[in-house]
């Protein structure tokens, strides 16, 4: 006996949980599967929903704005403008800890590496730290952490031209860690507040930490730190610490793995278990059957091949980087249901000679219809219950635009509703 | 004696390099100019093998004789850039058993130890070799660093006083009375270590003699003096492996031909080559079939490289000459022999000779020759000491010492710093700070970045070829970052992002030969990282300035107001 669900989805990232979720808000009776650690880990926990266009133009101040001039095939056209904000409704609603929903308006944020970036959602712990606030800021970075140079970073941030003062200073983290812990260790001894050594003396870890930065701080009205400050209590460590300084504390999004990352996979988890989904994760979806119609899906489970059936499915398992889509020297494909991957022949052809050139690669994933069905060579959707939703998309270039999660929160939203009303 | 002859080297690859190092050390005065890093040309762009001599051993003696000579001295004095894998000339089944024999003899005729070992033997040494595989000849073949070996000359040459200027390009050669009397240069910033953004500068650099060691580009440098050499550029490809599939060099016993060998080098594997004709040094066709050549030939001798990950591909020129009535077509009919251009001799024109041709493991010899030219011609008897004496990191050294307990490293990341850095890790390693890994995929060290960000100046490929950072899987996509802000500590911002930007063009460059499977999705996951994460693709720093009053600044604020004080109302031009 198969196991059974009136929508599966196919993938634990933010396409698919979003997807799950809207599937299961609308009473559906949902499973999702998972397999690897989802690419949020990697994902700096910003939500980013259109920064720039195609052509490259931006930062846009509005994102929704832009939406009905890109490209035809682009997702956000497949799903329309009101769709991407429905979902954004669903995501605010599911993930109370981010900010930016109080505007149409994007928000520019720092980055680890000095840059500032275009993002319409940003966690609570990001949101003293924006750069149109012109409060003067104190970046503070950990020797031994690489990741986050704070004097390098205050000083790009200050080549952006930010309307406020930075400037960096660089600590010794209390506490006896090695010298590349690593961010989930130094986020753990946060979160326990457990005692360190200070010259001697025991001293809660959020404490030592304060009085280390306390002594640097001039008349700075804020202070930026990595994206350390906790996994499980990021809000307390950060009252603590604004408490000790006497002035607002934010987090500096970083590269993987990204705490902002999981601590938004872990919310969106546990909203999606709220809402009654089944979820499995560690295993994957190995092959199907099915010829128009999928009829059910085998999950390959210490070596054994368990199938699971649903009336609908969703394909949520991210482009290249989350190995949705694959590629050999012959070609791209999609490795599950082997659905069509539009690209071109030559392989030489799918990179452009610049490091930021317009890379074809960049575009590749699933066509689809308006539906999210995705389409074979000759423009027919490949299995009539099957709809895919964010990375393993095509037609759209994620990192140039800063999309990435705007898409895989509306596609996700659209597939998973979709499928759900179906399935009635 | 009169004053000190000042004898200019042009060219910074291996040869110069050690020209510069063994003038030096016979007492010279010495400038070596390079127009980019140390290694930019050749050097920078070989498989990394330390020849046995064993490819030559049948069709050029010489040359092999020469090569295992050479092999040895190298594994004396510059044990900390060379890796003494071993290696072997695998025979597959469709291979002429006749050139195997020639192969064997010919290594006995030259002094190369060889021995056979049979297919089972090789498959026990080397288990991913081709089950089919007969037979083998195994040598002393190793790999080498060619990039530490020629830093490590280079310093070497400077502890004698010799002055070293990279990113240097020759402009013109100074001729009067008929004499070559020196060269003018162009700094790429201004004389000593690179500054990126610092303003350059022309230089006519007066010396007694000049050297032209710059290999395929010999013919550039001849233009400058109305000279005719004929250098024969010879490109091929190498392809860089994920990982080493094999610990032994592994060569194809048959008499000559494309893809034939695959170089342990570091943490990867190198496969090569080609050997094709190409008019311009700087400028040829880098082509996809030469890649899928590498890989499908290749895997007859180890068929798992079929499926095995790539990490990047690149070509380098070979910088082969003949005497113009030779005549070969096909250039791996050109000799690997070098040869001494005086063209006083040759053209009449006296105060230059220019070195052509010749192998890469036989560098230290051909400096030790144009050394004894050029000394020759001033009456100068000093004896050639580079044999005998070991280069910086050579020195006499135990690496037995817990190196991971003294410095604080974990012991896999502080093995490999100590391999790098032989005697000098002391120096390098001694930190009074915390020493993290920058680089996960090669394990460097801030210490050994600064280290090298001190013989280097603002140049992060130079930081690159000197310690590794950045070479390994992930191509640069985690560390490029974490070297930018290593050097914020002694570089200004604005020469930082410059230095940056160039690491990261200089490593999407050689990935784009490897886009397909892991590295495709590697790739992809670094342009994520530097252009979703960083934002560094369309960096306002770099671009047009922004508005950041019309942009959400908080929550109960409405972006654009300029009501509220902690809303920018300055923050730039309108529209963006």
């Amino acid at each position: 006996m198969a196991i059974e669900s009136e929508v599966l989805v196919i993938g634990g990232g933010l396409g698919g949980l979003t997807s799950a979720l809207a599937a299961a808000r609308e009473g559906a009776d949902v499973r999702l599967v998972s397999y690897k650690q989802s690419t949020l880990r990697q994902a700096s926990g910003l939500v980013d929903v259109l920064g720039y266009t195609s052509d490259g133009d931006g930062p846009l101040t509005d994102p929704y704005e832009a939406i009905p001039s890109l490209p035809e095939d682009h997702p956000y056209r497949k799903v329309g403008v009101q769709t991407v904000r429905d979902a954004l409704s669903l995501f605010d609603d599911a993930v109370p800890t981010y900010e930016g929903e109080h505007t149409d308006t994007n928000a520019l944020l720092p980055t680890h590496g000095g840059s500032i970036k275009p993002t319409a959602r940003y966690p609570a712990g990001a949101s003293a730290g924006l750069a149109s606030d012109t409060r003067d800021t104190l970046l503070v970075g950990i020797e031994e952490m690489v990741d986050f140079d704070a004097p390098h970073v205050a000083a790009h941030l200050d080549a952006t031209g930010v309307p406020f003062d930075a400037r960096g200073e660089t600590i010794r983290f209390p506490g006896d860690l090695r010298a590349d812990a690593k961010v989930t260790r130094y986020a753990k001894l946060l979160d326990t507040n457990s005692e360190v050594a200070v010259r001697g003396r025991m001293v809660p870890a959020r404490e030592a930490l304060a009085q280390r930065v306390n002594p640097l701080l001039e008349d700075e009205q804020r202070v930026g730190f990595p994206a350390i400050l906790g996994d499980d209590n990021p809000g307390a460590i950060r009252d603590a610490l604004r408490d000790h300084l006497g002035v607002d504390v934010f987090e500096v999004p970083m590269g993987p793995p990204s705490l902002p990352g999981l601590r938004l996979e872990d919310a969106l988890f546990s909203a999606l278990g709220e809402a009654g989904a089944s979820i499995e994760t560690g295993n994957p979806v190995v092959d199907f059957d099915g010829e128009d119609r999928i009829e059910k899906v085998f999950i390959e489970k210490n070596g054994a091949k368990i199938p699971n059936s649903a009336d609908q499915y969703v394909l949520a398992t991210g482009g290249f980087v989350g190995k949705g889509v694959e590629s050999d020297r012959d070609g791209v494909y999609e490795p599950i249901f082997d659905c069509h991957v539009p690209h071109a022949e030559d392989r030489y052809d799918w990179f452009e000679g610049e490091l930021f050139g317009d890379h074809e690669f960049a575009r590749y994933g699933v066509a689809t219809d308006d539906d999210l069905r995705p389409l074979d060579a000759s423009e027919h959707s490949e299995f009539e219950n099957l709809r895919a939703a964010g990375s393993v998309l095509g037609g759209y270039d994620f990192a140039a635009e800063k999309s990435g999660s705007g898409v895989s929160i509306a596609t996700g939203y659209a597939a998973g509703q979709r499928a759900a009303q179906e399935a009635r | 004696m009169g004053p000190t002859p000042h004898i200019a080297v042009i060219g910074g690859g291996s040869t110069g390099a050690g020209i510069a190092r063994d003038l030096a050390m016979r007492g010279l005065d010495v400038t070596l100019v390079e127009q980019g890093n140390l290694t930019h040309g050749t050097t920078g762009r070989m498989h990394g093998l330390l020849h046995s001599g064993g490819r030559y051993a049948v069709s050029d003696q010489a040359s092999a004789t020469e090569c295992i000579e050479e092999n040895r001295v190298l594994r004396d004095i510059a044990s900390h850039c060379v890796e003494m894998t071993g290696g072997l000339f695998v025979k597959r089944p469709e291979d002429s058993e006749e050139y195997f024999q020639q192969k064997l003899s010919g290594c006995e005729e030259c002094g190369i130890p060889a021995e056979v070992v049979s297919g089972e033997e090789a498959r026990a040494m080397e288990p991913h070799l081709a089950k089919d595989i007969d037979k083998a000849i195994s040598v002393p073949d190793g790999a080498i660093d060619p990039f530490r070996l020629v830093v490590a000359n280079a310093a070497s040459a400077q502890e004698h006083g010799a002055r070293i200027e990279t990113h240097s390009k020759v402009t013109d050669l100074l001729v009067e009375s008929g004499e070559v009397v020196g060269i003018e240069v162009e700094h790429d910033s201004g004389p000593g270590k690179r500054v990126h953004g610092t303003e350059g500068g022309t230089e006519q650099i007066r010396a007694d003699y000049v050297v032209n060691a710059t290999g395929a580009w010999a013919g550039r440098i001849g233009d400058m003096a109305g000279l005719d050499i004929e250098v024969r550029p010879s490109k091929g490809v190498m392809t860089i492996m994920n990982i080493r599939q094999v610990d032994t060099v592994i060569n194809r016993c048959r008499p000559k031909g494309d893809a034939d060998i695959v170089v342990p080098h570091e943490t990867t594997a190198i496969l090569g080559t080609t050997d094709e004709e190409v008019e311009d040094p700087e400028d040829y066709p880098e082509e996809q079939w030469e890649v899928d050549m590498m890989i499908d030939t290749l895997s007859e001798l180890i068929p798992m490289l079929e499926d095995a990950r790539t990490i990047r591909s690149f070509w380098g020129v070979r910088p082969l000459y003949e005497p113009p009535d030779v005549g070969s077509d096909d250039p791996t009919d050109i000799t690997r022999d070098f040869f001494l251009l005086d063209h006083d001799e040759r053209d009449d024109l006296p105060g230059m000779t220019s070195i052509v041709g010749g192998k890469f493991t036989t560098y230290r010899m051909m400096g030790e020759q144009i050394a004894d030219h050029v000394c020759g011609k001033f009456g100068i008897d000093a004896d050639c000491r580079t044999a005998d004496v070991p280069l910086p990191g050579s020195e006499d050294f135990s690496v037995l010492r817990d190196y991971m307990d003294e410095f604080g490293l974990r012991s896999p990341i502080g093995r490999r710093s100590v391999e790098r850095l032989g005697s000098r890790a002391d120096e390098v390693l001694k930190t009074d700070g915390p020493n993290p890994t920058v680089c996960e995929c090669e394990g460097v060290t801030r210490a050994e970045i600064h280290d090298a960000i001190e013989g280097s100046g603002s140049d992060l490929n130079a930081v690159r070829i000197r310690t590794r950072a950045s070479m390994g899987n992930c191509q640069g996509g985690f560390c490029c970052h974490r070297m930018a802000s290593e050097l914020h500590s002694e570089y200004d911002e604005p020469v930082v992002r410059e230095a940056w930007d160039e690491l990261l063009q200089e490593r999407w460059k050689g990935q784009r030969h490897a886009l397909w499977g892991e590295q495709l999705s590697q790739a992809a996951l670094n342009y994520a990282l530097h252009a979703t994460t960083q934002n560094r693709d369309q960096d306002p720093a770099d671009g047009e300035p922004v508005d950041f009053s019309a942009f959400d600044s908080g929550r109960g604020q409405t972006g654009g107001s300029v009501d509220s004080a902690d809303v920018a109302a300055d923050g730039g031009t309108d529209g963006y």
